[in-house]
């Protein structure tokens, strides 16, 4: 939701390319006439400068199929002087930590990154024993078993739902390297986020 | 497969020619992993290298044996290659569980590592459930060991010395027929497994597993590393007048923090 709000628009971006998935989590009626922005990961291409690609994943990728995802995408991309950022989030209440969950200031970011990736980041680092799975973490470990800098932003939040205040926890990224030329105008954005956000909330609605 | 930390020209990093191997089975109460960590934290033990593999779940984390704030933001992964060339120690960490119906796979992949890199012999961490003890397995000590005929021939005489218990065999067709017998560990994940693979390969390797069950398992972990200390000696083991309470030289990792929880909500009480 963060990167529909405030990167991505259909006039700089084109799709490029999709990741279809068996998978029984993933939501698809029809399976036979799936055109490719059904699909529940896409990847769009910047296009004043394709060497700017982004994968908007939107549905859980099961751990057998994590690693023939990663080495489908990673195996179409040149690996010299390529740099990776992924944006997660994850239930605060899994975050371990000496105080109790209720009195973290939630949503907050924690980042992780590979021994190559030499750039700044935006938040403090994830403290030990905390750890991150899934889809997030093959694509960190990939990058650091094959040297490439690469960096997880994780948002710890306590609401289920999508909501602003936890897309807005991800705003420092906006100023780094890597996203700063890619923001859009922010009075589109806000317009956006709102859109997003009463698409969401009718639907969760049990009442006509 | 085997992916070195530093592709340059450094071999000391992947030449483990005559080197033990060391590493876990993913079994009951994860005594095998949290083993090897002590083991890795208490010898200071060098990282050298990823076990990349499609057999295991993703996760990563920062330094799980982080001792102070300059070492704490490397990166780890989920199998990873630790190294001791003065003890000719190598240390293969695993730290999530396997995918289904990949335990095969990973038993072959790692068999052949372990040719290719010439390790001499490998060395099991493992656990099995207490609750499938029969009753003279309840008595006595709890651990056990197992050795392939290669290894058996080279150190078969050390476990009698030390008295070591063999893990015991059980009846294929218990109450029909007694006398035939087969190996089996249950809640031991990948041990019985790769034990068997390795005993047909020529490989040497030697299983040490305890009996246990699921629930704080760090004590079984101390149990565990002792047993492998009175062969291998890795660290001196300091016995005292009173017991042979060795856990105080094994060094926990700081990665063992808040194993049940966070700290407690005041609005609780």
């Amino acid at each position: 939701a963060f990167l529909s709000s405030f990167i991505l628009d259909s006039v700089c971006w084109e799709v490029v390319g999709v990741v279809k998935l068996w998978n029984e989590w993933c939501r698809t009626s029809n399976t036979t006439n799936v055109l490719p922005t059904d699909s529940f990961c896409l990847f769009y291409r910047l296009i004043s400068d394709p060497t700017v690609l982004l994968c908007q994943c939107s549905c859980y990728v099961a751990e057998d199929q994590q690693f023939q995802w990663l080495e489908k995408v990673f195996g179409c991309m040149q690996k010299e002087g390529l740099q990776v950022t992924i944006l997660s989030t994850c239930p605060v209440a899994d975050y371990k930590t000496q105080e109790s969950t209720l009195t973290l200031p939630s949503p907050f970011l924690r980042a992780l990154k590979t021994k190559e990736f030499k750039g700044q980041v935006c938040c403090p680092l994830l403290e030990q024993p905390n750890i991150v799975r899934d889809l997030p973490a093959a694509v960190l470990s990939y990058c650091q078993v094959w040297q490439i800098p690469a960096v997880l932003y994780q948002c710890y939040t306590d609401v289920i739902k999508l909501d602003t205040v936890t897309i807005e926890a991800f705003k420092p990224l906006l100023s780094s390297k890597t996203l700063k030329s890619l923001v859009k105008d922010v009075s589109e954005s806000t317009k956006i986020l709102k859109k997003l956000l009463t698409t969401n909330e009718t639907h969760s609605n049990i009442y006509i | 497969m085997f992916v070195p930390c530093d592709r340059g020209g450094g071999a000391a990093g992947s030449d483990f020619k005559g080197f033990t191997l060391l590493m876990p089975a993913v079994s009951v109460g994860n005594v095998g992993q949290l083993a090897t960590d002590l083991v890795i934290s208490t010898l200071d033990m060098t990282k050298v290298g990823y076990f990349y593999t499609d057999c295991l779940v993703p996760m990563v984390g920062n330094n799980p044996y982080a001792t102070a704030e300059e070492n704490s933001t490397e990166l780890s992964i989920n199998a990873e290659v630790y190294s001791l060339p003065s003890k000719k120690l190598v240390v293969l960490q695993i730290r999530s569980p396997f995918i289904k119906n990949k335990y095969r796979p990973f038993c072959q992949t790692l068999l052949s590592w372990v040719k290719s890199s010439k390790c001499a012999r490998v060395v099991l961490l493992s656990s099995s459930h207490a609750y499938q003890r029969d009753d003279e397995q309840l008595l006595g000590t709890p651990l056990r060991y197992l050795l392939t005929p290669d290894l058996e021939k080279a150190v078969g005489g050390l476990m009698q010395e030390l008295n070591w218990k063999e893990m015991e065999k059980v009846a294929t067709y218990p109450g029909i027929n007694d006398t035939e017998k087969v190996l089996h560990i249950p809640g031991g994940g990948i041990t019985k497994l790769l034990f068997t693979e390795s005993c047909s390969e020529g490989i040497q390797m030697a299983v040490l597993l305890k009996f246990c069950s699921e629930g704080d398992n760090i004590p079984d972990a101390f149990a565990l590393v002792n047993y492998l200390n009175e062969w291998l000696q890795l660290i001196k083991s300091e016995v005292s007048a009173s017991s042979t309470d060795a856990s105080s030289q094994w060094k926990v990792p700081s990665s063992w923090r808040l194993l049940f929880g966070n700290g407690l909500p005041p609005a609780l009480f």
